[in-house]
């Protein structure tokens, strides 16, 4: 690992105008994914600015009946959050689907938003990988790659994003609030994540050197009917093969609000909106429910060795609507309780 | 780049105050074994995969081997050699003991702090992934499936996990009885 200066800070200004005089400076929050890559030469900080101290850590509701996530709020306090817990549960879901106990006690909600791939060859300095080493090549392209990306992917990279806690956030419309020395800014989520086009390296839509200081959640009467289903390898702490973050809220039959994103699949989590659409509006039915699946899956681009994702993906998105239909009492064409079958190697449900 | 790159630091540590000057790439793992010489935390995998380093940190557990020395600064830490106060054993570890919670014993004493950890995190309500009603106003009851879910970033290669679980369920259990 490569020796580096490291300072607390206390105040926001500081700690931006530290990084900005620091060339190769990063926040370090819980460190979880950080102090790992830096031991795996991966990352090499010059600096490292501690932003734990700042007073970032707050869960609080927002004015219009949301929530603000401090950024360096932990992954368990989250998790844990009452007001979470009731309004959007799959938000609580996901993050307990993530990491271990210990790994949640550390890691952030900034930090799990700028972790980066968990890519076998993204974290081996020795072979070719251009989110690392930009121009080097992708070597999960033709390589080991049954767990990489079936939608949004180049051929400069076919890495997913490995967060439990961005899906359903995706699916709910958060906003990223940052700082920067020139004054605060926000981004949608739905657009933080950049497309993965020709530099993979270039990952968030965040301006240089910005701290992120909150994730805003907005009101939404649909999340309170939430549900976070992740399909893995083993039964608790891996990560996802594909998961869902799904909510929906149905009145006399119709589908009055739908949300649905998923993560394992892509660059970023990846919002369903063609099935949303299909969805919302009409009435909630198994076969439009299946019809939504299919059509939300019918974009996808398998890799040679996962293939079975698309297939994952689709029983998935159907499996959990059909959960929630059925839960809400409104399903009718035989949509209750019958279409969870076939969801795949399912291990934690 | 010479004087920044190391740090002068207090760490608290089973009760007793340490001063120590660490370059700042070191975990508190290594800081624990190698400058306190407290081996009780163990090194398995060193990428917080395995759970072996598990220490209480403020009395939360998370992996020291992920944990750096400098950040740790002016934190408590409680190691396995900090939870028997007295010559007395705590229930866990009786427990671990009595019910065979170990066979090679490496993964065990990062099974007991991240044990103590979680049985504390359960008795404040804190859901799991396997929480069936996890409704804010219930506290969910420790099921063999809720430990295990729970304990799932502490492995163990000998596959001691039916008497880990077995153990720390009965001293909930004991806990809740003698509350």
């Amino acid at each position: 690992m490569r020796e580096f200066a490291y300072q607390r800070t206390t105040q926001i200004r500081d700690a931006l105008s530290s990084v900005a005089r620091h060339d190769g400076a990063r926040f370090l929050a819980g460190g979880t994914n950080l102090v790992d890559l830096m031991k795996a030469g991966v990352e090499s900080p010059a600096r490292l600015v501690d932003i734990r101290s700042l007073a970032l850590g707050g869960i609080s509701e927002s004015p219009d009946g949301g929530l603000v996530l401090g950024a360096t709020a932990t992954n368990s306090a989250v998790a844990a959050d009452p007001l979470v817990r009731r309004r959007y549960p799959a938000l609580s879901q996901a993050i307990l689907a993530g990491a271990s106990g210990q790994l949640r006690n550390m890691a952030t909600v900034g930090g799990n938003l700028l972790q980066r791939t968990r890519c076998a060859y993204f974290a081996d300095p020795s072979e070719p990988c251009n989110k690392r080493a930009p121009g080097s090549g992708c070597s999960a392209l033709g390589g080991a790659h049954h767990n990489h990306a079936i939608l949004g992917w180049t051929e400069h990279c076919v890495a997913t994003h490995p967060s439990d806690m961005a899906v359903p956030l995706t699916a709910f419309d958060a906003v990223v609030r940052y700082e920067t020395l020139d004054g605060p800014g926000e981004v949608p989520l739905s657009e933080f994540y950049l497309p993965v086009g020709d530099r993979p390296d270039r990952e968030t839509a965040l301006p240089d050197r910005a701290l992120i200081t909150a994730v805003v959640v907005p009101a939404a009467e649909v999340a309170g009917k939430s549900r976070y289903r992740k399909v893995r390898e083993r039964a608790s702490y891996a990560f996802a093969t594909v998961s869902v973050a799904a909510a929906l809220d149905v009145q006399d039959g119709v589908v009055r609000d739908v949300r649905l994103a998923l993560g394992g699949v892509a660059s970023r989590p990846w919002r369903a909106r063609l099935a949303e659409s299909a969805l919302r509006g009409g009435p909630v039915t198994a076969e439009r429910i299946s019809a939504a699946a299919d059509l939300e899956v019918a974009a996808a681009e398998p890799l040679r060795d996962n293939g079975y994702k698309v297939t994952l993906a689709r029983n998935l998105i159907e499996a959990v609507l059909t959960d929630l239909a059925a839960s809400s009492g409104a399903a009718s064409g035989g949509a209750a309780g019958n279409g969870a079958a076939g969801a795949g190697e399912e291990s934690d449900g | 780049m010479t004087d920044d790159t190391r740090s002068d630091i207090s760490l608290r540590v089973n009760d007793a105050t340490y001063q120590l000057a660490v370059d700042n790439r070191r975990t508190l793992l290594d800081a624990l074994r190698d400058d306190l010489s407290l081996t009780g935390t163990k090194k398995g995998c060193d990428h917080g995969q395995c759970g072996a380093c598990t220490v209480l940190l403020d009395g939360d557990r998370v992996v020291s081997c992920l944990t750096l020395a400098v950040v740790a600064d002016g934190a408590d830490v409680t190691t396995i050699e900090g939870l028997a106060g007295g010559g007395e054993l705590r229930p866990i570890q009786e427990a671990f003991i009595r019910l065979d919670g170990f066979q090679c014993g490496f993964c065990t004493p990062g099974q007991i702090c991240s044990a103590v950890g979680m049985l504390a995190e359960h008795a404040a309500g804190w859901p799991s992934a396997v929480t069936r009603d996890d409704s804010p106003e219930r506290t969910p009851e420790l099921s063999e499936e809720e430990v295990r879910e729970r304990m799932s970033g502490n492995l163990c290669r000998c596959g001691a996990y039916p008497s880990i679980v077995r153990a720390i369920l009965e001293t909930s259990v004991r806990e809740a009885v003698s509350k």
